[in-house]
This record gives C-alpha cells, sequence and structure tokens, in this order.
C-alpha cells in the first residue's frame, strides 16, 4: 500500500526532504520506521532519535499504531510553539 | 446560545484590542481572560528574530481537541486562538488566547490550561535566528511539567 510520510522542522533538514511517498507492507508506525531506515541508512540516527514524536492522520500516537492504506504519517520533534 | 471556539494560523499580526471585542459581546459572560505571547530577547545571543513552522491541518485540529477539553472541564463562553507562523521579529507578537466564561476563575484557568496544551500537543516548531546562525529551539522540561499538573488533577 502507499503511504504519505512528513517530516517537520530539524528533522525535515536532517533528511533533507519535507516528505516521501513509499510503497510498504508495515502494519504499524514501528515497522514503517524501520522500513525507512532500511531504505536511507544515513537517516538512521535522525529516525532513531528518542524524543522524535510521531502522528498518524494528523493525530499524535505511539509507533505502535496500526496502518491502513492512504494514512498520512508524520514525524517531528517535541513541538516549541506558543 | 453556543460558545463558538475560533482558531486562526496566520502570518499578520492581530490586534488584541479587537480580539476583545468580539469575546465580550455577548452579556451572559461577566469575565475576559486574555493571553498575549510576544518573541523576547534571548539571554546568551543576540537574536535577531524567529521562524516559526507548523503542520497545516493537524496545527487546527490539535487545538480545537486541546478546547474541546477545557469545555469539558469548565463553563465557558467564546474562546479565541491566534498563533502566527512564518518569520517574526523581536517583540512581535506570537500568540493570542482569549476565554470568556461567566466567571473569572473559570476563565483564568481554562486560559492557563489552554496556553499549558498549545505549548506540548499543538505542532509548531521554533526556529531563533541571531546574526551569526539560525537553530531550532529545544523543547523545555518545564512546559511538560506545567501541562502534567492538569493531568494529575484529572
Amino acid at each position: 500500500m502507499m503511504i504519505r510520510v512528513l517530516f517537520f522542522a530539524s528533522l525535515k533538514e536532517q533528511l533533507g526532504t519535507p516528505n516521501v511517498e513509499m510503497e510498504t507492507t508495515a502494519s504499524r508506525v514501528d515497522e514503517l520506521l524501520q522500513q525507512l531506515i532500511e531504505q536511507n541508512p544515513r537517516w538512521k540516527p535522525h529516525l532513531q532519535q528518542g524524543t522524535l514524536l510521531c502522528a498518524v492522520n494528523q493525530q499524535l500516537c505511539d509507533t505502535e499504531h496500526p496502518l491502513a492504506v492512504g494514512d498520512e504519517v508524520a514525524f517531528f520533534p517535541p513541538v516549541t510553539g506558543g | 446560545m453556543a460558545a463558538t471556539t475560533t482558531i486562526r494560523i496566520q502570518e499578520q499580526d492581530f490586534s488584541v484590542a479587537d480580539n476583545y471585542e468580539q469575546l465580550r459581546r455577548s452579556a451572559a459572560y461577566g469575565a475576559v481572560v486574555t493571553f498575549t505571547g510576544l518573541v523576547r530577547e534571548l539571554v546568551d545571543a543576540q537574536l535577531s528574530g524567529m521562524f516559526l513552522e507548523h503542520y497545516p491541518g493537524m496545527t487546527e485540529k490539535a487545538l480545537q481537541g486541546i478546547s474541546n477539553e477545557a469545555r469539558q472541564r469548565w463553563q465557558l463562553g467564546p474562546i479565541q486562538i491566534i498563533h502566527r507562523i512564518g518569520h517574526l521579529q523581536l517583540n512581535d507578537q506570537i500568540v493570542f488566547v482569549g476565554v470568556a466564561a461567566k466567571h473569572r476563575a473559570d476563565a483564568f484557568a481554562a486560559s492557563m490550561f489552554l496556553m499549558d496544551f498549545l505549548k506540548t500537543r499543538a505542532p509548531f516548531w521554533k526556529k531563533e535566528v541571531t546574526k551569526e546562525a539560525s537553530y531550532w529551539v529545544e523543547a523545555k522540561e518545564s512546559d511538560q511539567h506545567a501541562v502534567q499538573r492538569w493531568n494529575d488533577q484529572k
């Protein structure tokens, strides 16, 4: 299935891209992360930052969250607005 | 009368006076509390400005969700949340939170709650720009503690 993955702020700069569209069989966010790292070994230290947050369909969630066709997944550092 | 929640993410500045006039329209509410956040000078670096990035779509959803939670805790009238994005200069306004309620205690508590959750849940990121360089602001542990206080009170 196709999944759209978005990156924001410092993570977007570290990876050098704001988003990727990827074909995946991942059933959960953590499997998707693993696949992203396998396809882009240079991204490993950035995607393994313990403080990284993730959202599926614009809702904060943990990395055990299930994935479905057409989901929008986002990874980003802790938020600093206000 | 259904109380409205207004959420705006915008590059342009806002007028606290105009926002306040919107919040005080109904005689049903006897208290309006407003908070305005500004771009502050750094102690250890020459800050010249700031850049604010956000996650379009999720930001509005997150702020709507936080407002809904506030409405479950307190009896509130209109709520306004305005957050600026893009390039900002020192002393510029960044964020506005305004809450109307029948009584002051609810308006004070809800505005504090909204700011505490905005700072830890709404997907905004600040990049500070000094004369020499620019760098992403690190999240503060004190902001996490501020939000934990509300969870403990549930």
